[in-house]
């Protein structure tokens, strides 16, 4: 008998890695979404675990809300051009423009609630059977109860109370004509795993995860990159401060935290040391307790 | 620093969500927004502290009806170890989520209410623990501020699981008075408990050793994906891509591939840009053979000196998860790691009376039943016995009607 233990970001990586192999094997038009942000760049290493020197089985998907900071698209399409795959893009002002929904209005307008059409849309266009996502079970509590394989119906909308049972490591993605699996690979990641995991891959993010000089506004207690797509009014007042972002989302919903952390570590350290989450920076997350719950109900990541 | 995934067995009522809580207040992995929130909740206890059951409490239905109903996953950390606590409901009618919480976890924390002790609900749950072959198990008698932390009542409770634990022939059973209300033994040391000389839970959980005890002998592997780039210079570039269920393979091994039988030697391995000269249980891994032998998803790969069973005819441990019975009249799809294959359930053997342990004979199986089955499956598979390795010894089953998961099933023996 030998004894043999995993460190833990290497269980991690190659439970998020199995994940993503057995989509590939599951499912004939698998999708990654690709956000920009953090996790799902994290979930593009894991890929290029998973599937080098081959070609990934599935292209990445872009939820463009329009109301991006130029700094995600940039690198979305550096990153892209470096892998040699292929990218479709979502356009929600396409959704808008179609009347399939409307622009919110008021001090608070965000394009985030909006972007689950345009989802729903590209995922119908293309005939995607799975969509990988990189959602983690931290982040909020109705996350932490969902499968990593979860089933949507036709509608897209996730029933908490019809979850499959998800034994050992063995998934189910058997699925009829119209459904659609989301799966998670990085479920079982906290924050700080990622972050860690970005340091020891040394993998790029975009800029605007490190600490720069912004010009912004304070709205309901957060700080609000000052943007053309934030509806300001002469009450709000602009201040330049040193910030950083914790998430990348739609920039009328993400807000910033003071930093001075520019480099990886620094940021490691803060988070360590932080007694608020990061979905705590998330406007969309602030309207009830049970947000996130209703948004997954209504086909949201 | 490794990481242990251990679940939780009790009801609301034993103050399951409360302990959880607990641990993860008292180890500082509330963040101040997520307090905030708590704190601004209705619910409290009695004396006005906040409720730390809702922590864990995830859904809508379940903070209206202030029970579990799916398990819910959480995540802290220690400076010596990372933690996933899987919370599971502890009601008989959740059983199945239960199972689905425990069948990844490493470690059982059972939980007793001191002032009931041994009920017909902890030999529910410990009969999971075994049937679930979980290697290790806390039993945590809970409330013992509302029995005057007396050791008698410990010393007694004690006792009778100790018979219950020999009958289940649990492997490593460690007992710990708590209140998690109080926060006694917990994760500070109790002061009103000098009887006891033992560990705190979590002091019990950062030090228990969980180290995969496998025999290098068991080396397998199903095959997931076949990586094949077909680019110029790659042409012939035929990689084997899974992940290391149990046991170890090294360069130069010789290798079984099941159900074909065909044999080779390991060539090289790959982890991405790594070619390590062996790779263990729980590494996602790349494959290379010497020769070119057919190999397809659904395939495994095996020490060719340690061949596991292989058979069509097995006898299983079943737990059912539909609300549609068991039906011998149909084809079922099991699915065993990569490989699906049709099935039938041909016998059912026995049900077991999971709140008295009495095996009977039975004509119908339904949600929550468990039991033994005899199934016949299209393929062979191969399999390992439950007892002898987990991870290849364990299937689902699917109702092809509604592609649900049915069943989860324990191989035990092979059939004749």
């Amino acid at each position: 008998m030998s004894k043999y233990n995993l460190d833990y970001l290497d269980e991690l990586e190659a439970e998020a890695i199995h994940i993503l192999r057995e989509v590939a094997g599951q499912f004939e038009k698998p999708a990654l979404l690709f956000s920009g942000g953090k996790d799902s760049i994290t979930l593009v290493r894991l890929a290029e675990k998973a599937f080098r020197p081959g070609k990934f089985p599935f292209p990445l998907v872009h939820i463009d809300t329009g109301h991006n900071f130029e700094e995600t698209i940039a690198y979305r399409d550096k990153m892209v051009e470096r892998l040699g795959e292929k990218l479709i893009v979502g356009h929600v002002q396409e959704s808008i423009d179609q009347g399939k929904v409307v622009e919110q209005t008021g001090k608070n307008a965000s394009r985030n609630a909006l972007q689950t059409v345009t989802l729903l849309d590209t995922i119908a266009k293309h005939g995607f059977d799975a969509c990988i996502g990189g959602a983690r079970r931290d982040e909020e509590k109705a996350r932490a109860k969902e499968r990593i394989f979860s089933v949507r119906d036709e509608f897209g909308q996730w029933d908490p109370k019809r979850q499959r049972p998800e034994l050992w490591n063995i998934y189910n993605g058997k699925i009829h004509k119209g459904e659609n699996v989301r799966v998670f690979p990085i479920s079982n990641w906290t924050e700080l795993d990622v972050w860690n995991y970005v340091k020891r891959e040394n993998i790029e993010l975009p800029s605007i995860y490190f600490a720069h000089y912004r010009d912004c506004i304070t709205r309901n207690g957060q700080l609000m990159a000052a943007s053309p797509f934030l509806n300001m009014d002469e009450e709000d007042i602009v201040e330049n401060k040193k910030v950083r972002f914790r998430t990348v989302g739609d920039m009328s919903c993400t807000a910033a935290v003071e930093s001075e952390a520019d480099e990886i570590g620094d940021i490691i350290a803060e988070i360590s040391a932080s007694k608020i989450s990061e979905r705590g920076a998330r406007m969309d997350d602030k309207v009830s307790e049970a947000a996130m719950e209703d948004r997954k109900k209504g086909g949201y990541f | 620093m490794n990481l242990l995934k251990f679940f939780t067995a009790g009801s609301v009522d034993d103050g399951k969500s409360t302990l959880i809580g607990r641990l993860l207040y008292d180890t500082d992995s509330i963040l101040a927004d997520q307090l905030e929130a708590l704190q601004q909740s209705n619910r409290k206890n009695d004396d006005g502290t906040i409720d730390l059951a809702i922590l864990t409490d995830g859904l809508r239905a379940e903070r209206e009806q202030g029970i579990t109903i799916d398990v819910a996953y959480k995540y802290f950390q220690t400076d010596k170890r990372k933690f996933i606590i899987a919370d599971t409901p502890g009601h008989i009618q959740y059983t199945r989520n239960m199972v689905t919480g425990a069948s990844t976890a490493k470690l059982a924390i059972i939980l007793i209410d001191a002032r009931n002790g041994v009920v017909e609900q902890t030999i529910r749950h410990s009969y999971l623990v075994s049937l679930l072959g979980i290697e290790h198990v806390v039993v945590a008698l809970n409330k013992m501020d509302m029995v005057d932390y007396s050791e008698t009542v410990f010393t007694a409770i004690t006792e009778k699981y100790k018979t219950l634990a020999a009958e289940l022939k649990l492997k490593e059973v460690t007992f710990i008075p708590v209140s998690a209300l109080k926060g006694d033994n917990i994760v500070h040391e109790s002061k009103h408990m000098e009887w006891y000389q033992g560990r705190s839970l979590l002091h019990f959980l950062e030090t228990v050793d969980v180290e995969d005890q496998q025999s290098y002998n068991l080396a397998r592997m199903p095959v997931q994906w076949v990586v094949r780039p077909q680019t110029d210079e790659l042409h012939d570039y035929r990689g084997y891509a899974g992940r290391v269920l149990s046991g170890s393979f090294k360069v130069n091994d010789k290798v079984t591939v099941l159900p074909s039988g065909s044999s080779s030697v390991i060539e090289r391995i790959e982890i991405f840009d790594q070619r390590p000269e062996e790779v263990h249980a729980g590494q996602s891994v790349t494959l290379h053979l010497k020769d070119n032998v057919d190999i397809s998803r659904g395939d495994v790969l095996v020490n060719a000196d340690h061949l596991p069973q292989n058979s069509k005819l097995i006898e299983a441990d079943v737990c059912w998860m539909d609300t549609r019975p068991l039906d011998e009249s149909i084809t079922y799809l099991l699915q065993h790691n990569s490989k699906v294959t049709k099935a039938k359930i041909n016998e059912i053997v026995y049900k077991v009376d999971i709140n008295t342990l009495e095996k009977q004979s039975a004509v119908d199986f339904k949600l929550n039943d468990i039991g033994r089955v005899v199934i016949k499956t299209a393929d062979e598979l191969a399999f390992d016995l439950y007892t002898d390795n987990k991870a290849n010894g364990a299937a689902i089953l699917i109702d092809s009607r509604t592609n649900l998961t049915v069943a989860a099933l324990m191989f035990r023996a092979v059939a004749d």
